[in-house]
């Protein structure tokens, strides 16, 4: 049960010679219950990527499987694909339409045919995981803060109820406060449903507290994937790609170069904190 | 899928054709549809299709271009071409069931279709070959004589740049929320008229939205530049005619002369 890539390549413009290679090559597992962060810079693919997991977008070539099941399958049904691969897109609050907040939140569910106590129970529901504040409810989605929206927009999402939930930058035009509410509401949602996240995020400072494993592309291929501690070690390489590696393991890896025992694989501050005292005698 | 939409069709180049003043070319395609129109006799069209095809080959656009517009008027064009060719009373040539094609028909028919070509080779060249932003600049300043008639000049040449300008963004808008509603099972595709029509509306809502958001953005932007219409505006990139211009100028004056005489130059040279 996961998603699995393999060999997956996709070009823009068909066969004018305008046609750009977007990806190349990808091949990629994520396992059930994991929480990937995919970074990449803005036009290295990531969002092309996260657009086949669920159908939107059909590869040029490769195959990509799901629960098991070739989804270009010519059997295969894309809105079931679509109901369990939640797909959160940048600045989802722009898809907002209802009148209300919990009519839009219900447009989902009763896109997949569910009754109307199904419908309303899973909207609730979803409103709830993303904390939404029950007096906002029934007020129009376009009266809500920009955090607000954003929220209302990921329970839009979250109703349907999907095995696995990819969010395209979901903290992008955020406040710092509000973007650590939502991706520590992503995790806990995490930790509480066991469902498969998948973080898309141009920022590793953002995702390394939160993720499994990282997923580093570049140019349209898969750069590095492993562990943040994995993946962080190359901090030369991902500076050479224009990517920051979080501003503590910079600072670890100042440390060591200049002669000091220190752990460079402390992704968080405090863990950084810890062996620096260490490494100072305290 | 929406991107294949084409509007404004600049095919970007270098040539004198591109480089000549907005005015010039669409003060040119305007006497260029005109004078189609005056003539009665084949040298007339010859040497209009002549000077076409001169302009054509200057312009360095691959003709292809050229016939992707006709394809839009080609329902327009066979009607016409077949309503001459039956309709018109005269001599008859051919006839069957009760269909005549006569003489005269055929002549109009004929006619018509020539002058239809040229007519929409002849206007694509010019928008082929004009950014929309040009074209709405020599717009205006043809136009500026109906000030006059306190008809706002400026201000419509400004709507209609930022209206074009506007077009890929909501294209592209449109492509994005489509896809952000299909990913919560929305299907734009399948269902009777009534259900299609309904299920636009998760798609047109954003839209507008959106479009009311860029404006009100826009609205703002030029405020807190001072934009306050028209009145005493200066231009980064003022029209002025050039040597080019002029020489295109006499071009066009010697094509009309040139075509419009040329039934009597051919007799007098026979």
């Amino acid at each position: 049960m996961s998603m699995i890539l393999d060999h997956v390549s996709y070009r823009y413009g068909g066969d004018t010679p305008l046609a750009v290679t977007a990806l190349k090559d990808v091949c990629l597992q994520i396992p059930d219950g994991q929480f990937v962060g995919l970074i990449g810079h803005t036009g290295s693919g990531k969002s092309t990527l996260v657009q086949h997991m669920n159908g939107l977008l059909r590869a040029s070539s490769g195959h990509i499987y799901w629960n098991g099941e070739d989804i270009y399958d010519k059997e295969y049904d894309m809105k079931k694909l679509r109901s369990q691969v939640g797909l959160v897109f940048q600045y989802p609050e722009h898809q907002l339409f209802e009148t209300d907040v919990f009519s839009d939140v219900c447009f989902g569910p009763r896109n997949l045919g569910l009754d109307k106590r199904e419908t309303e129970l899973r909207a609730y529901d979803a409103l709830k995981k993303v904390g939404l504040p029950d007096e906002l409810f029934y007020q129009s989605p376009f009266d809500l803060s920009g955090g607000q929206k954003r929220r209302a927009a990921i329970a839009g999402v979250l109703a349907m109820k999907p095995q696995m939930l990819i969010l395209d930058e979901p903290t992008a035009g955020l406040d710092p406060k509000g973007r650590d509410e939502i991706l520590g509401q992503i995790k806990q949602l995490q930790t509480q449903t066991g469902m498969t996240i998948l973080l898309v995020s141009h920022s590793m400072e953002d995702v390394a507290e939160y993720v499994d494993r990282i997923v580093v592309m570049n140019q349209g291929s898969i750069l590095f994937d492993g562990s943040p501690r994995e993946v962080f070690a190359h901090n030369r390489e991902l500076e050479e790609v224009g990517l920051a590696v979080p501003q503590v393991t910079d600072l670890l890896h100042r440390l060591k170069d200049a002669g000091f025992e220190v752990d460079t694989g402390a992704t968080t501050v405090k863990e950084a904190s810890a062996t620096i005292l260490q490494a100072l005698g305290y | 899928m929406l991107r294949d939409i084409t509007l404004g069709q600049y095919y970007q180049t270098e040539s004198v054709i591109h480089r000549l003043d907005p005015r010039i070319k669409l003060g040119g395609t305007l006497v260029y549809i005109i004078s189609l129109f005056f003539f009665n006799h084949i040298w007339g069209y010859l040497a209009a299709a002549l000077f076409l095809a001169v302009v054509i080959r200057l312009s360095k656009v691959p003709f292809r271009f050229m016939v992707r517009g006709m394809k839009a008027v080609l329902f327009l064009f066979m009607l016409t071409v077949v309503f001459n060719l039956f309709l018109t009373p005269g001599t008859p040539l051919i006839s069957f069931y009760r269909l005549t094609i006569t003489r005269e028909g055929l002549r109009t028919a004929f006619t018509m279709a020539v002058r239809l070509i040229l007519l929409v080779i002849g206007s694509s060249v010019m928008t082929l070959t004009t950014t929309p932003n040009n074209l709405t600049d020599g717009m205006e300043n043809m136009l500026r004589p109906l000030r006059v008639f306190k008809v706002p000049v400026h201000e419509v040449a400004m709507m209609m740049s930022i209206a074009l300008r506007f077009i890929p963004i909501l294209l592209e808008e449109t492509d994005k929320i489509m896809k952000a509603q299909m990913a919560r099972g929305a299907n734009f595709e399948s269902g009777n008229l009534l259900k299609r029509a309904k299920a636009l509306v998760p798609l047109l809502v954003p839209l507008f939205v959106s479009a009311f958001r860029r404006a009100n953005d826009l609205a703002m932007a030029m405020e807190a530049r001072c934009y306050r219409g028209g009145e005493g505006r200066t231009r980064m990139k003022p029209l002025i005619f050039q040597r080019r211009d002029f020489i295109a100028c006499a071009c066009i004056a010697l094509y009309l002369a040139v075509s419009l005489t040329a039934g009597r130059l051919v007799w007098l040279w026979i």
